[in-house]
């Protein structure tokens, strides 16, 4: 068969080409730049990673030392932070999974919920500023990890809700058809089945919070000594790669730049190991 | 009769009350449970009501002192505690205005490449390298900003523009200026290389739902590659792309970090994007801590308000289109 008009069939195929062409180009551009950031972090990041790093205090500008503090202090507030809002996030995904699936409140928290988890972080640091360092009257540790706490909740309430809402109903069913009350059941039955699934989450919800620097800013502060007091303001690795980089002085920026590499591979270790759990249980 | 009966009695008196306890507690448990349950969702909401009225009440002063001003004045001194939230309103706006210009088109022409070009074997590792990506810490975006991408524009893009625009007219003004590295330029930049991941992943998703018989059906009629994104698959995924853009839109509004390391901070609308700037955010991180008198630290939570305002429409408008196509998927 002919083809009518060989000008059209051409003109097509040039502007699908063209399309393609840039479509490539776009992802070859997208992730490259992306690769370039990384490798600038690892190559100034390994360069200025040493032991001292994990075993000295931060130093004063011109002289040697290490994250020591700001690693524990980080790690403190993370803890506390998983402690307090891993509770409360696994229930409200609960109550909207279970109990209140079709509700018109699990609806209205379902989408407060979605923006909380995409609001800015600052603005859950001034809100912590001004209902807990406000009235206390100074920065503490505490603080921190509350708005880390803030932070953790949306995270884990839309993963156990998604993670309950696969459990298979049939299971529920006969559970309850054995006489099991609503709490049994799902206590013993869809956190079971989900467990993978929540813990995924957890994950998700350390790795979120452990690069945030804006909430902790004028919350949990900073401090250059080493302290375990959360009731007193509380150095963080974020907040002093951020004063560090910021400062003029080259062997802070370098102690800046292998904290940022320190933080990166925490982040990817607990995304990737989030990532090979869900990966896991979808293969069961 | 009774005395065969007699034995049993005692062993029923005895299980009764216990079978009633047992159903007792376990209404008990699960009622407390329940009820435990339904406090933790209440307490979601409580957290945004807290938001909303702690930024309020913080604010208040500034808001009584200025008034409506507050939005329209560019002056912010401390030293005469004259503040206005007109300089970082515009730098907020300018800077994701630029991210998503460059953010939207690449995102959906990556999403294009990964769900129609792409080899399979491809798919998954280059689809899991941007989720990942999406999850670096912003504060590593902005380290990089600071001391290697301003810098290079420094010495590389921002001469270049402004020779190249410096005799276009309307164009000058936009890239006039010394190059400083920093700036509102860079700033926006580096937003658009931190919100790129977000969108290609939204819309790789949006674009993988449209259903394969749709396509097919096109593919079959004879239609290119690109004439089925643009009739077919653009067309389905239009209200869930817009909604990922605008999950990028308030990611990047809201920005803190990578923004305050190259943005500058000068409270002061300038025409050039050379010049360094200020956002809502990058004023906040650097300037709270330091700031001296009730009505500075009330200024920086009003500007913080107004920072909650804007990004809770723009994500109230994106969870409404996502909720929207989710329903149509589901």
């Amino acid at each position: 068969m002919a083809i009518k008009n060989p000008n059209l069939y051409r003109s097509r195929r040039a502007v699908n080409a063209t399309v393609m062409a840039m479509s490539v180009g776009a992802t070859v551009i997208g992730l490259g730049w992306l690769v370039l950031v990384l490798g600038a972090l690892l190559w100034n990041g390994f360069g200025s990673l040493s032991l001292q790093v994990f075993t000295e205090m931060t130093p004063p500008p011109g002289s040697a030392g290490g994250l020591l503090n700001p690693i524990v202090g980080s790690l403190m507030m993370s803890i506390v932070a998983i402690a307090v809002g891993t509770p409360v996030g696994i229930l409200a995904g609960t109550y909207m999974a279970e109990y209140g699936r079709y509700s018109y409140l699990a609806s209205v928290v379902r989408f407060i919920n979605d923006i909380l988890l995409s609001a800015p972080s600052i603005v859950i640091g001034l809100f912590i500023y001004e209902v807990v360092v406000r009235p206390l009257g100074h920065f503490s540790g505490l603080a921190g990890a509350l708005a880390l706490a803030v932070l953790v909740v949306p995270v884990v309430v839309r993963t156990t809700e998604d993670m309950l809402l696969t459990v298979p109903k049939e299971l529920r069913e006969a559970a309850t058809s054995l006489g099991m009350p609503r709490s049994h059941v799902i206590a013993h039955v869809s956190y079971r089945a989900a467990r993978a699934g929540i813990v995924t989450g957890v994950l998700l919800a350390v790795a979120r919070i452990s690069g945030e620097t804006a909430p902790l800013l004028f919350t949990a502060l900073n401090n250059q000594f080493f302290s375990t007091d959360m009731n007193a303001p509380l150095a963080s690795l974020p907040v002093v790669i951020f004063q560090f980089a910021m400062s003029p002085y080259a062997d802070w920026q370098k102690l800046a730049w292998a904290g940022a590499l320190i933080i990166t591979f925490a982040v990817l270790a607990l995304s990737i190991s989030a990532r090979a759990l869900s990966a896991a249980r979808r293969a069961q | 009769m009774a005395d065969i009966a007699l034995p049993d009695t005692p062993a029923l008196v005895q299980e009764r009350p216990d079978r009633t306890r047992v159903l007792s507690r376990l209404r008990l448990t699960n009622a407390s449970f329940r009820t435990l349950t339904l406090a933790a969702a209440i307490l979601v909401l409580v957290i945004l009501g807290g938001v909303i009225v702690a930024l309020i009440e913080g604010s208040l002063p500034a808001l009584r002192q200025f008034g409506f001003s507050f939005v329209v004045t560019e002056s912010w001194n401390p030293v005469t505690e004259k503040f206005g939230a007109l300089a970082p309103i515009y730098g907020t706006l300018v800077t994701s205005a630029i991210a998503m210009l460059i953010a939207v088109p690449f995102g959906l022409l990556i999403a294009v490449f990964l769900t129609e070009l792409c080899p399979m074997w491809l798919r998954r590792p280059v689809g899991i390298a941007i989720e990942l990506l999406a999850g670096i810490p912003s504060i590593i975006y902005g380290i990089w900003g600071l001391f290697v991408f301003a810098p290079f524009l420094q010495h590389t893009l921002q001469p270049f523009l402004i020779d190249l625009f410096g005799p276009i007219p309307v164009l000058s003004t936009l890239f006039a200026g010394p190059p400083y590295g920093i700036g509102i330029l860079t700033a926006g930049l580096i937003l658009a290389i931190m919100v790129l991941p977000f969108i290609t992943s939204i819309s790789r998703d949006v674009f993988e739902a449209v259903p394969p018989v749709l396509k097919e059906a096109a593919y079959g009629l004879g239609c290119t590659t690109w004439e089925v994104v643009r009739h077919v698959v653009i067309p389905f995924a239009r209200v869930g792309v817009t909604g990922g853009v605008m999950l990028g839109l308030g990611r990047a509004l809201g920005e803190t970090m990578a923004v305050t390391f190259v943005i500058g901070n000068a409270h002061r609308i300038s025409g050039s994007l050379l010049a360094p700037g200020t956002t809502i955010s990058a004023s906040i991180a650097n300037e709270f801590t330091e700031a001296l008198g009730d009505l500075y630290t009330s200024s920086l939570v009003a500007l913080g308000l107004i920072l909650f305002v804007i990004t809770f429409i723009v994500l109230a408008i994106a969870r409404y289109m996502l909720m929207r196509i989710e329903r149509r998927i589901g």
